[in-house]
């Protein structure tokens, strides 16, 4: 089963190899990662998306845990949360086809970031399945480019 | 007051405690090594940089202090790496320090650098790159406080020349606060209650105690906790001598050389209760065939341990030796209606002891390596500090030698290197000056770090080492011999040297024994004589460490010898 999990880590460097190496040297995957400050200048957030049953989810926190920067750990995956992806992608673009790549980016609420002759390149945000549809409609046309941001998530207040 | 960076770290050494180091100089340590220089902490030159992390790791073991040692950057800080690794396998506290480049130039490749951070993240608890003068004194502290408190281990400091070499104020803080770093020491007392429920329910319960019981100092707790529920006990290699061996509830070692009462017990136990143990596959053999009707109460103070080879039924996260006084607190003192039933449990691992007890050939002509090391445990005090090395040498040593006290065994246990021994048992001289101090070595590990009888040559330091000559490695032949047709392939050691010789070429005494009725005396010269000794006994060359239980097997199948012994003496009964 696939899991969200944040880990609020001292903002030093040197840290983020440090939770990268658990992960690759103890066999658990990452699907996708971001790392970015908290409020606190002093603390990064890193939101891993990985995968496995409840016994490897188990011992990723608690590997996680036992690292002395690791300031907490949280199973998103556990609680209710909102989460977000950012993505860039360029697309070939026609003079026949321009009119509905536009109409299918203003459906997903996407921004346009840089135009040419020949192509289009959006901004979309969203859940990971908007992203996916929004890929999956826009594929046809011929998707030159894409950049993913990873997953960024944080906890629903009650 | 501004004191330079090496004065800061000596300082600060000192206010830890430190009394010795093991080390090895080099270009970028020279402003350390001047600070250190009649500072009043003793450094020793060790032959090699890894036998200076294996010493410390010895100094450590044997006496619960955190052993220090010390590199210098590049190849000195790579030769530290096998010597970190052992540390963080054994959850050793250990505190290593390398030099490192000037900051401005790491990341150039400048000459002797090597990012040693890097290469010891996965073997280390914790690391330091110090890029400020000024957070010096802190960093140490930090590194001895995480080394040694919860589930200890190694924690690596690099030094940089130019931090060593800048000036600062000495402003060690008055404690040490690290957010991410709170280890749980005491249990939970509703988990603690459980385990009680489970001790109640079982009929037949084993105690699986390992090398926590020691690091923790809980063996008195232990062992008043398996009299009062007249639960046998059995240890991983790391946990013997945390509970006596000559006790009538000590089953022996258990796992892939473990006893056979040691490993039935388990394999047919109603409870296991893991005490300070990690289930290593070396322990549990196939993890899916181990004891199946067992449920399992784990008390450990990694949560990350817990689970992690084995389903548990019962955790409970904690300091070992505060966990058991809790027990032993709340335990009543009559629970008639159990002990019953226990008898008849302890009367069937009394059965399984009779029935295969450990064994070798007794009246061979040839000198059997479990005859010498019987003998040794005869002969030698009750305190006498044991080290291994790595192979046959190793296991006979957990099965023979009589293991009565803690902190009297240290070995590789995790990591399993060779050329471990020797080194460690200088460092367990070093922090125990009055005891003897003897490494079991097999032919092929002893040389791995023999220049180290430099250092003990130059201190004239006691330490004694014997080796079981087998001219062979004699653990990796054992299993040529059963799993791949007797084909000794780089096995065998053709051209040994002879270690008398090279003893005395270092200004150490050498004895050898080639026969049976000459081990006695060779033991008791080499334990009389007042300074180090090498003692070379030349033994059976094919002798083979049995029981075993092969890779992958549960962990009841054990075999009892080589198959082709086996089978003559089916012929022969027949
Ligand atoms: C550094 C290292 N290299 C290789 C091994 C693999 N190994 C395990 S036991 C063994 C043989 C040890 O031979 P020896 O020291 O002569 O001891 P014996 O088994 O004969 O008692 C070897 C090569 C190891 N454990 N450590």
């Amino acid at each position: 089963m696939r899991h969200t999990i944040s880990v609020t880590v001292e903002n030093r460097s040197g840290v983020l190899s440090r939770v990268v190496g658990l992960f690759s040297g103890r066999g658990f995957n990452i699907d996708s990662l971001s790392v970015g400050e908290t409020v606190d200048a002093t603390i990064s957030r890193i939101t891993i998306v990985t995968t496995g049953d409840d016994r490897i989810i188990e011992q990723v926190t608690k590997q996680l845990r036992k690292l002395v920067d690791v300031i907490k750990v949280t199973d998103l995956t556990d609680v209710n949360f909102v989460d977000r992806e950012l993505i860039l992608i360029k697309i070939n673009a026609t003079e026949k086809n321009k009119a509905e790549i536009l109409r299918i980016n203003e459906i997903f609420r996407g921004k346009i970031v840089d135009v040419s002759p020949t192509s289009y390149t959006f901004e979309v945000t969203g859940d990971e399945n908007k992203i996916e549809a929004f890929i999956k409609l826009v594929k046809p046309f011929g998707v030159k480019e894409i950049a993913r941001t990873g997953k960024v998530a944080v906890s629903r207040e009650m | 007051m501004q004191m330079t960076g090496a004065q800061i770290l000596v300082q600060s050494l000192k206010d830890e405690g430190v009394e010795i180091m093991f080390g090895y100089p080099g270009g970028v340590l020279l402003d350390f090594y001047d600070a250190l220089f009649k500072s009043g902490i003793r450094h020793i030159l060790t032959r090699h940089e890894q036998a200076a992390a294996h010493a410390a790791d010895g100094y450590a073991r044997s006496s619960g202090r955190v052993g220090v040692c010390m590199a210098t950057s590049g190849p000195g800080a790579t030769n530290l790496v096998t010597g970190v690794a052992t540390a963080y396998m054994d959850s050793v506290p250990l505190v290593a320090l390398t030099g490192q480049v000037p900051t401005h130039m790491i990341g150039g490749d400048a000459f002797q650098e090597a990012d040693i951070i890097g290469i010891t993240r996965p073997i280390t608890k914790h690391s330091y790159l110090v890029t400020r003068t000024e957070d010096l004194a802190r960093i140490v502290q930090e590194a001895f406080h995480i080394a040694s408190t919860g589930r200890p281990g190694p924690v690596l400091v690099d030094l940089p020349k130019d931090v060593l070499a800048g000036k600062a104020k000495y402003n060690r803080p008055k404690s040490v606060n690290i957010r991410g770093y709170k280890p749980k020491v005491e249990g939970h007392s509703g988990q603690i209650k459980r385990v009680l429920t489970e001790i109640g329910k079982a009929k037949r319960a084993v105690i699986y105690a390992g090398g926590g019981i020691i690091l923790s100092d809980a063996s008195a707790e232990l062992r008043k906790f398996a009299e009062h529920n007249q639960i046998p006990v059995t240890n991983t290699l790391l946990g013997l001598g945390g509970f006596p061996a000559d006790h009538p509830l000590h089953l022996g070692m258990l796992g892939m050389h473990g006893t056979y009462r040691a490993n039935m017990t388990i394999h047919e136990s109603d409870l296991i209760l893991a005490i300070g143990a990690r289930f290593d596959d070396r322990v549990t053999g196939n993890v899916a065939k181990f004891a199946p009707n067992a449920r399992v109460v784990h008390i450990d103070i990694d949560p990350s341990a817990i689970s992690k080879n084995i389903v548990v039924h019962v955790p409970v996260v904690g300091d070992v030796k505060g966990v058991l006084a809790e027990l032993n607190r709340l335990q009543k003192k009559e629970e008639p209606v159990w002990a019953e039933i226990r008898q008849k449990w302890l009367d069937q691992v009394r059965q399984w002891s009779e029935e295969r007890p450990l064994a070798y050939d007794k009246d061979s002509a040839q000198i059997k390596p479990q005859y010498v090391i019987e003998r040794l445990s005869e002969l030698a005090p009750d305190d006498a500090i044991i080290t291994t090395e790595v192979g046959q040498n190793q296991m006979w040593t957990a099965q023979f030698y009589q293991f009565k006290k803690p902190r009297t065994l240290l070995s590789s246990g995790g990591l399993g290197t060779m050329g471990y021994g020797f080194p460690a048992a200088m460092g367990a001289q070093f922090a125990n000056p009055g005891r003897l101090v003897v490494d079991i070595a097999g032919d092929g590990s002893i040389q791995m770090n023999i220049q180290e009888l430099a250092t003990v040559a130059q201190h004239n330091l006691p330490v004694k080492v014997l080796i079981l000559n087998n001219c062979f490695l004699g653990m990796v032949r054992q299993w040529q011999e059963l799993f791949y047709d007797q084909k000794y392939s780089s096995t065998c050691l053709a051209s040994n040297p002879d270690f008398v010789k090279i003893a005395e070429a270092y200004g150490v005494k050498g004895i050898k024994v080639e026969n049976k009725k000459d081990v006695d005396s060779g033991l008791l010269e080499m334990i009389r004589h007042d300074g180090p000794v090498v003692l070379e006994v030349l033994v059976d060359r094919e002798e083979g460490v049995y029981p075993m239980v092969p890779a992958g097997a549960a962990s009841s199948d054990m075999i009892f010898g080589p198959k082709r012994k086996e089978e003559k003496k089916l012929k022969a009964v027949k």
